[in-house]
């Protein structure tokens, strides 16, 4: 298990709302390896941007809080270590990218300073050779190096996107967080993005954790892939795997809900039911309202997770 | 960006004639003749129509308007009928002084607004940021001319450190700087934790964050840059009615301003001073109005390439 | 219709509750609305209160430190303090909420037919409105009396002008964004009027900014007025205005100074709790503002 960069174990984090207690993430766990990428998959609500935000350790803290787990990182454990440690790793070691590339970037600084910064601290090199590399950076995104000094709102959404993603490598971070990076681009820009991540990954050898809905891309790009639902991971094996044979009733019908060129008149099966307000989960296995292999222990008890050779399962009703 | 300004001053060019109808109409409907007020009740008929003859009184208002717009024109604000000096030469007498109070009083509360709510906006909902939006209400709400007489009353009365009227030397300046500064301070105060509250809500600040970059830089290069732009604004609203709006302050202290002439001129129906003198100020407004515009276009880039 | 009228109304019941709720939260603001109550009750009560006559001058007692019979002391001409205060504070409230209401009714309409109806209307509305902003508030008002005279009529009017602006704008930004909304057309194709639209769904939108605007415009008429008593241009002595009191102190700060200090300490006090209150209404209204 030497090369295992990322290892998140029974991670909980709780949001404290006026509406109440929101238990957003309610006992992950992870392993990412030197160099791979993992797809993280669900609807909105499912505790994927918090799980990377917990990762980050950027949860926002009046109302957030990591409750209980561990969060290893090259065997450093996030949630313990001080603040101003884990700066020094933000951006760093582990970068993250965001969804919205309209607002992620200050609107009155210029792009390539927003890059030079992040390689002037934590290298700690002087502005000009820091904005040299930021310029590189910006040629390896395919943005001429000239627009340096231009500012976010002179670019499309899709540049931004890859200032950001200039921004997260611009360290070589052993680790990249990327929460829906392509959510907000039109589809011909996507392809281009992902591309271009693929690209960088083979560069620097980044590992990778992709949250996503789009099983497409994760197709394109993971190794591995994990659905969550309702703060739990259902289900997570190999791209592979998962893809030929989804074992988790909720990874079914995500699969059935995507339309197939090639099979032609097969009705497309939307998952039955809405998910459930994540003040109050359903009672023992969250999915069991929306669920055709319902039985009475899925009503009373959250199922155990089964472990075989790197693939999970938390159902009662399927043995992997 | 040129062409902007341009149109921007060409803009301002109603807003003067507005402005100097309306003064026109309110010194002409005030009652009280000025003929009186400067001959004094014993005047004879005869005095009292000669000079009004003199005065121009007697033509009819839309003339006596022309001529008030082709004077202001020519620079010529006509003459004080209190003191038979030009209105020009008592404002540029006057107006150095009144600047001076406001620029050291916009600096004062410059220098003690924005930390001030940049503490509370930074510590917000706790106890630092009670107490620091209580101040600035606090510095909000009393009557500066209430505050003016208690720094007398401490500073030149009991500990007779300094002089309570008059201008000359710095010290004179102290007192009047800090009523102004404490006023103004606290607007500034207010506006500043405002605006970073909302500048810090904001995502490209998280990047920041996620970028692993010091808390120093965060706050004085991403935080601030987007937060102070509203808070010029607000200091340049202050500054350009600093011109009459330090009336009471000059009162007090019995300092020899711009905004104490007017107020008196308005009292004693000296409506060439009256009208010289708003004329004057909306100039100033304006101006400075349209030089808080082009700050915040050279400040915040969005606005500048609107314009390029 | 009952059904959906029920369900409209508990809707706007518990969003008041929402709303003081939040308000309730915030210290402050409760600081804030227990000076303005008491405001009111000494106002109210002040006949009751007032320990003396406030313009009754005993002569032989003329400046007078704080002691058992006079518990502020008296003034230049022999009159209680304290009762002035209370008095005043009738006046004060007088003004500031008549004030308040001219330029804000004023102000209101403006801005809704500025916003409304857009255009060239829009547009002489809002220069008219610079016009004003181009005086210095305090300019503007000062100017307003002495053509009108120093009542206490005109001092209303004149501080009620100073601040019609202030509401033409925020009224105004508030109806460009309801009147981009479709729901608007759809009401005009429905056959509502022009009125109608606007008092059934302009104006409710607007009703949160004005409100604050009109607390925080409360104080702010509260202080104008006291700094034109106080120059000389307002409330005209012996009515005891708290203004005008710290103008008459203004004489004897050497010798006694109390003149000066409690008069100011009322205004202070008042402006500030409504300051308090004004800005606890707004967090409680928008807590996005927070």
């Amino acid at each position: 298990m030497n090369n295992v960069l990322l290892d998140v174990s029974n991670l909980h984090v709780v949001y404290d709302t006026f509406e109440g207690r929101v238990e957003a993430v309610r006992g992950i766990s992870l392993k990412i390896k030197q160099g791979e990428s993992l797809g993280l998959v669900g609807e909105s609500g499912a505790g994927k941007t918090t799980t990377a935000l917990s990762i980050m350790q950027l949860v926002p803290s009046p109302p957030g809080k990591i409750s209980s787990g561990e969060i290893k990182f090259q065997n450093i454990d996030l949630n313990k270590i001080a603040e101003q440690k884990m700066r020094q790793i933000r951006g760093n070691r582990i970068s993250m990218i965001f969804q919205d590339p309209m607002t992620s970037l200050n609107p009155v600084l210029p792009i390539g300073l927003q890059i030079a910064e992040t390689i002037a601290v934590h290298q700690n090199l002087r502005f000009e050779k820091a904005k040299y590399r930021a310029q590189e950076l910006l040629e390896k995104v395919q943005i001429p190096a000239e627009r340096y000094k231009e500012y976010p709102h002179e670019f499309s959404g899709g540049m931004r996107q890859r200032v950001g993603i200039a921004m997260s490598l611009s360290c070589n971070p052993s680790l990249l967080v990327a929460d829906e990076p392509t959510s907000a681009l039109d589809v011909t820009i996507q392809a281009q993005i992902l591309d271009l991540m693929k690209d960088l990954r083979e560069e620097f050898d980044t590992s990778l954790i992709l949250i996503t809905h789009d099983l497409g891309i994760v197709a394109d790009i993971c190794d591995r892939v994990a659905t969550m639902y309702c703060g739990i991971i259902v289900e997570e094996g190999t791209v592979k795997e998962v893809f030929e044979n989804p074992l988790h009733p909720y990874t079914q019908g995500l699969f059935n809900c995507i339309p197939k060129i090639n099979d032609k008149g097969h009705k497309i099966l939307p998952i039955f039911g809405l998910p459930p307000s994540s003040l109050k989960y359903p009672s023992g296995c969250s999915f069991h309202p929306r669920c055709p292999k319902c039985t009475e222990i899925c009503v009373q008890k959250m199922p155990p997770i089964q472990s075989v050779k790197g693939r999970t399962l938390r159902c009662h009703n399927v043995t992997i | 960006m040129l062409r902007y300004f341009r149109k921007r001053l060409f803009l301002l060019i109603p807003v003067l004639l507005g402005v100097s109808l309306l003064v026109f109409v309110i010194v002409h409907l005030a009652p009280g003749d000025p003929a009186l007020t400067l001959l004094g009740p014993n005047a004879t008929q005869e005095e009292l129509v000669e000079l009004r003859t003199q005065l121009g009184l007697d033509k009819p208002l839309v003339l006596q308007y022309g001529l008030f717009l082709k004077n202001i024109l020519k620079g010529n604000l006509g003459k004080s009928l209190l003191s038979g000096e030009p209105v020009l030469s008592e404002l540029k007498q006057r107006t150095p002084i009144t600047l001076r109070l406001a620029i050291w009083g916009t600096l004062f509360s410059i220098l003690i607004g924005i930390p001030l709510g940049t503490l509370a906006a930074l510590y917000q909902n706790t106890w630092i940021d009670n107490l620091c939006s209580f101040f600035a209400l606090a510095g909000f709400s009393f009557p500066n001319f209430w505050l003016a007489l208690m720094l007398m009353l401490m500073f030149s009365i009991y500990f007779p450190v300094l002089p309570s009227s008059g201008m000359g030397t710095w010290k004179h300046l102290i007192l009047p700087v800090i009523v102004i500064g404490i006023q103004n301070m606290a607007i500034i105060a207010r506006m500043t934790r405002s605006s970073m509250l909302e500048i810090i809500r904001q995502d490209y600040i998280r990047t920041a964050h996620a970028k692993g970059m010091p808390s120093r830089i965060i706050l004085f290069r991403h935080i601030f840059s987007n937060a102070l732009i509203p808070v010029i604004t607000v200091i340049g609203l202050n500054f350009g009615n600093s011109l009459g709006g330090l009336v009471i302050t000059e009162t007090v202290f019995s300092i020899p301003g711009t905004g104490r002439l007017l107020v008196d001129a308005i009292r004693a129906n000296d409506y060439p001073v009256v009208q010289g003198g708003v004329m004057f100020f909306a100039l100033f407004v304006g101006l400075v109005n349209l030089s808080v515009d082009f700050i915040y276009a050279i400040v915040d880039p969005r606005i500048k390439s609107m314009y390029r | 219709m009952e059904q959906e009228k029920l369900i409209v109304r508990d809707k706007k019941q518990s969003q008041l509750q929402e709303i003081w709720r939040r308000f309730r939260r915030n210290k402050t603001a409760l600081v804030g609305l227990a000076i303005v109550i008491f405001l009111f009750l000494v106002a109210f009560f002040a006949p009751l209160l007032a320990p003396m006559d406030p313009n009754k001058a005993f002569f032989k007692d003329k400046l007078q430190l704080p002691s058992s019979t006079y518990l502020l002391g008296t003034d230049n001409m022999g009159r209680d303090i304290l009762s002035r205060i209370i008095f005043g504070s009738r006046i004060s409230l007088y003004i500031g909420f008549i004030a308040v209401g001219i330029g804000g009714i004023g102000g209101t309409i403006l801005g809704v037919f500025a916003g409304f109806y857009g255009g060239k209307l829009d547009n002489v509305i809002m220069r008219t409105m610079d016009i004003l902003l181009a005086f210095p508030a305090i300019i503007l008002a000062i100017a307003i009396v002495g053509v009108l005279g120093t009542s206490l009529g005109n001092l209303m009017i004149a501080v009620g002008i100073s601040h019609m602006p202030r509401y033409a704008r925020i009224v105004r930004s508030s109806t460009f964004a309801v009147r981009g909304q479709e729901f608007v057309d759809a009401a005009r194709l429905v056959g509502a009027h022009d009125f109608q639209i606007i008092i059934e769904n302009i104006l409710p939108n607007c009703l949160a900014p004005i409100i604050v605007q009109s607390t925080l415009g409360v104080a702010q008429a509260i202080l104008a007025v006291a700094s034109m008593s106080f120059l000389g241009l307002g409330i005209q002595p012996p009515t005891a205005e708290w203004g005008a009191m710290l103008s008459a102190g203004r004489q004897y700060l050497r010798i006694t100074p109390h003149l000066a200090i409690f008069p100011g300490l009322a205004i202070a006090t008042v402006v500030l709790g409504l300051n308090l209150l004004g800005d606890g209404l707004r967090d409680a209204l928008d807590p996005k503002l927070r």
